[in-house]
């Protein structure tokens, strides 16, 4: 299949640190990859060049054939590519339902209308209760978001990506600060994520990793040192190393 | 399954109705104040007419400001061409027909929304402010040299607004202005209300709290704040307009620092972020400056400040905001 996603020669450093060396990947619609590696190792920076809120010092990054390495964030986004944050983003005042159903009326570039109420367009809330009702936020939506548990504002922010009907979604630790009996709920939302949708996912959880991925990327001080099955990673001698030999100092920084 | 659904459709439909129920709260509390101060006031409608034109100020300030987290001491920009473009209309093209006037109020006070919005918008914090700064000292220089149209610091005379349909005569007593004005600020109330409610509103309390999130979602917080500018200089306009309509003289003090500052001390006290905050503000500061100055022209400057310490550090979220939020802990504790 063609890929719908291409990073090719990306560099990137802060003041002289190379933080991403030279990364090059390609995906195609459907792929569900894991990103790993140590804390450190320039994974969210990766994410951030791709998405456009960071400037890479050279390379490219191609959608759907298309470059879009001189297009801005808002750009990327409109053109399919979403991400979710690492640390959650939400508007701590809002209701879910109102967080997806600006996400829906924003990708149908009607988010800026100025009359009318979201409680009051039924096309928009079927959808906004059908997402939502997918994630098991069913019964919250109508509560503000400081009000619910960090684990269903993970979820959140998984409905709000899918409401812009992504072609790309890059996730950057879904999981992330959510309580280990919590995570089943999300994983479930990974599972169900659309068959055509290209997926990387950053997550430091290997079980979470193995279950979700058939292809695993390993980053280690900005460059890719392994890219293949899920399978073979564990038996990837400069893996083993990388990891060991920072996983005591990881541990702790995280 | 069904039955959450239901129970999450009747949520829906309780807070739809209880902000409908608020809004019509909203326009009689507005007609129930306007009544109370036409007879509390029958010699001072002046006054009156005056506070609602500077709560149409207030009220545009608290839509850029209060919703969208934009830092301005510039407000009265927006304000005072507003004022300018009716005034000018009326004297120097013969435009004197009130609503004309009033049209020619919202164009002239969204370009200068546009203009403002476009530059102010383009740094953040405190360079914002000091732009905005930079920006009402323009606006005001601007208009104190292009005297041959704006009558310079002499001020624009010979605004002469016809009857209000062609019936009700602008005239000393000021009861057609007080009555042209209260219907204004009802229709701006409303609409606004619409405004702030609708996805764009939404959007922009989102770009106050987080714009990078609003951006991972595709929509641009810049051209958002733009189009909320040139909002609020229609609705600034609006109350300019009011102003030179009923005083028929429009002054450089529309334009000026000071106005834009007590706009934003009007918009504190009050509480920022919601309309009724605003609306609140304006009436007590301005009703509290009207009294103490003329039963202590000394010390009101000091009473005003000392008022304002006291709401700033005892009612923080101003005082439409505390009291909203002490009823809703009260009802909360009922239920
Ligand atoms: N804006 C920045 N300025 C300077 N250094 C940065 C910046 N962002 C990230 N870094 C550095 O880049 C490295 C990689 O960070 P990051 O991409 O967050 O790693 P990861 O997500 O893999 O844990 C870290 O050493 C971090 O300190
Ligand atoms: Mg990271």
């Amino acid at each position: 299949m063609s890929a719908v996603f291409d990073v090719l020669n990306l560099k990137k450093s802060f003041s002289g640190l190379t933080v991403t060396n030279d990364v090059s990947l390609s995906m195609a619609p459907g792929d569900r990859v894991a990103l790993i590696g140590p804390n450190g190792a320039g994974k969210t920076t990766f994410v951030n060049l791709v998405t456009g809120n960071l400037r890479p010092d050279s390379g490219e990054v191609c959608l759907n054939g298309e470059t879009v390495t001189k297009i801005d964030a808002i750009g990327r986004v409109r053109r399919g590519l979403v991400r979710s944050f690492q640390v959650t983003r939400l508007f701590q005042d809002m209701t879910p339902a109102e967080h997806v159903a600006l996400a829906i009326l924003q990708r149908g570039g009607r988010a800026g209308k100025m009359f009318g109420n979201f409680l009051s367009m039924p096309n928009v809330m079927d959808e906004v209760s059908a997402l939502l009702a997918k994630l098991g936020l069913a019964d919250l939506m109508h509560r503000r978001v400081s009000e619910i548990a960090y684990g269903q504002q993970r979820l959140l922010e998984i409905a709000m990506a899918l409401a812009l009907k992504p072609k790309v979604l890059l996730l950057d630790e879904p999981a992330a600060g959510v309580p280990q009996s919590d995570t089943g709920r999300i994983e479930q939302a990974l599972a169900d994520l659309p068959a055509d949708l290209a997926v990387l996912m950053i997550e430091h959880d290997m079980d979470l990793v193995f279950r979700f991925a058939k292809r695993v990327i390993v980053l280690a001080a900005g460059t890719i040192i392994f890219d293949g099955s899920p399978a073979d990673v564990t038996k990837d001698a400069a893996v083993r190393e990388a990891y060991l030999g920072s996983y005591a100092n990881a541990n702790h920084a995280a | 399954m069904t039955l959450i659904m239901n129970n999450e459709t009747v949520i829906a439909k309780t807070r739809q109705s209880r902000t409908i129920g608020r809004d019509l709260t909203g326009i009689g509390a507005i007609l129930a104040v306007a009544v109370v101060g036409y007879f509390l006031f029958p010699d001072n409608l002046a006054l009156l007419t005056r506070i609602i034109a500077i709560a149409l100020l207030v009220l545009s300030l608290d839509l850029v400001t209060g919703y969208c987290g934009v830092a301005t001491l510039g407000h009265a920009a927006l304000f005072g061409s507003g004022a300018y473009a009716a005034g000018i209309a009326a004297a120097h093209y013969g435009i004197t027909s009130p609503l004309l006037m009033t049209l020619a109020g919202i164009l002239g006070g969204a370009i200068a929304g546009l203009i403002c919005g476009v530059i102010i918008l383009r740094a953040h914090g405190l360079p914002q402010l000091v732009l905005s700064i930079s920006l009402i000292y323009l606006f005001h220089e601007f208009a104190n040299k292009a005297s041959s149209w704006t009558g310079g610091s002499d001020g624009l005379s010979g605004i002469s607004p016809d009857p209000l349909f062609g019936t009700y005569e602008f005239d000393l007593w000021g009861q057609t202005a007080y009555i042209f004005g209260v219907f204004l600020l009802l229709s701006v109330f409303v609409l606004l209300r619409v405004l702030v409610r609708s996805p764009f509103g939404m959007l922009c309390r989102g770009i106050k709290e987080d714009p990078l999130r609003i951006m991972a979602m595709g929509a641009s917080p810049k051209i958002t704040l733009i189009k909320m500018y040139v909002i609020s200089g229609a609705v600034a306009g609006v109350g300019g307009a009011l102003n030179a309509i009923s005083t028929q003289v429009v002054g450089l003090d529309s334009l000026s620092f000071t106005q834009s500052a007590e706009a934003l001390v009007m918009l504190v006290l009050g509480g920022t972020g919601s309309l009724f905050g605003a609306l609140m503000g304006t009436l007590v500061f301005m009703l509290f400056e009207d009294y103490v100055s003329a039963a202590n022209p000394f010390h009101w400057l000091t009473m005003v400040g000392v008022l304002l310490i006291a709401v700033v550090l005892f009612a923080p979220k101003g005082l439409y905001g505390t009291a909203a939020g002490f009823i809703a802990r009260r009802l909360e504790k009922r239920t």
